[in-house]
């Protein structure tokens, strides 16, 4: 069989892409390193093709389009489901600053009531008070 | 920062849009003879919540977007923790909390780190009916069994809480829904703190309407299944217990 020339432009565009925007910081590690793998992999299956059909043999897969639908789903649902935990994670810090800083204007505003009246408008200009 | 001493009670009012009646209801708590200080966590509110709230009196800390009331009383926890009350107590803003009623719920934290005030337990006429009713009463029961003591309104939001509580929910006390009653209770017991609850009446509501809806009763079944099973599930905290039910000046 051979090489499938498409596939191998396309994945090299998306290692390509990944590596760019690591290399921008636009792209922090723990996520590039699934569009990584998914592209290296991309990348070693249209060169060699015969490689899937090697593999569905060796796991029982009669049609090798059949194991790249399943290895892609498997893939995304690990994607999707490493979003919901990251963004759970960044949910509750969030509330936590929330309530830091809902604590610490509280505070703040206690302070400046007892402050002389000089101190306090100079404060309250600074703080941008409604 | 200011010294309290650690016999002082913080009354925490979650509000979220109750403009209408957080004026009135924080009027109402200082105006008891105990002398109360009062922080209404202003939760996001788009109304004059926070204006007529301290326009009334109150301490008001406000939330830079809604966290809901589990969100809400966990900085309000925070706030008590960091001014060393030694009792806290939430009143919700909607005034169905008699304020009359708080020296009864504190008292409770004579026997126990965590009052309740109940809505059934022979006092009063509040009804409920259909799902969310078996829901309740399925709740009860668990948490009962649970914290080895009648409990029979669990998901009352009328509850008082000593130091060792005030620590416990700090390390954990989820915003989720019904995370503020159930889960937090269920774990709270489970870490080894005492529950106790007494027998208040509930006021009608000033504002807003109680949700009669069947779906949304059936909803609120399910959900509260959910998080009781999830809580039950949940690693306790491990506290150091050596914090006392009244612990000295801060």
């Amino acid at each position: 069989m051979m090489p499938n020339v498409a596939a191998f432009v396309l994945a090299l565009a998306i290692v390509g892409l990944v590596v760019e925007m690591l290399r921008r910081k636009k792209l922090r590690e723990k996520y590039a390193i699934w569009w990584l793998v998914v592209g290296i992999a991309t990348l070693i299956l249209a060169a060699f093709p015969q490689l899937l059909d090697v593999v569905a043999r060796t796991v029982g897969i009669q049609l090798p389009s059949n194991l790249l639908f399943i290895l892609s789903i498997l893939m995304l649902l690990g994607v999707t489901l490493h979003l919901s935990w990251e963004i759970s994670v960044v949910e509750d810090e969030t509330r936590a600053l929330a309530e830091e800083v809902a604590i610490l204007r509280v505070q703040i505003e206690n302070m400046t009531e007892q402050l002389p009246t000089a101190q306090k408008s100079r404060i309250e200009n600074v703080e941008g008070h409604p | 920062m200011r010294t309290l001493e650690s016999n002082r009670v913080l009354v925490i009012m979650p509000a979220w849009n109750e403009a209408a009646c957080v004026g009135t209801t924080v009027a109402e708590v200082l105006a008891l003879d105990e002398p109360y200080d009062v922080l209404v966590v202003n939760d996001g509110s788009t109304d004059q919540t926070a204006f007529e709230a301290a326009a009334a009196g109150a301490a008001v800390m406000n939330l830079p977007f809604n966290l809901g009331v589990g969100g809400a009383m966990r900085a309000g926890f925070k706030y008590a923790d960091r001014l060393g009350y030694g009792q806290v107590i939430q009143v919700d803003a909607d005034g169905q909390h008699d304020p009359r009623n708080i020296r009864e719920v504190l008292n409770g934290l004579a026997s126990a780190d965590i009052s309740i005030g109940a809505r059934f337990a022979d006092r009063g006429d509040y009804a409920v009916s259909g799902p969310r009713k078996w829901a309740m009463k399925l709740l009860a029961f668990v948490l009962s069994r649970l914290a080895k003591t009648p409990l029979t309104d669990v998901t009352s939001g009328f509850r008082a809480a000593n130091r060792r509580a005030i620590a416990q929910y700090l390390d954990h006390y989820p915003a989720e829904y019904l995370g503020d009653t159930i889960d937090s209770l269920v774990v709270a017991i489970r870490s080894g703190l005492k529950v106790t609850q007494v027998p208040v009446e509930m006021r009608p509501r000033q504002g807003g309407t109680p949700s009669h809806h069947p779906i949304k009763a059936a909803v609120y079944l399910g959900r509260s299944f959910f998080a009781l099973a999830f809580a039950l599930t949940r690693k306790r905290s491990h506290l150091s217990l050596s914090i006392p039910a009244t612990a000295g000046q801060k």
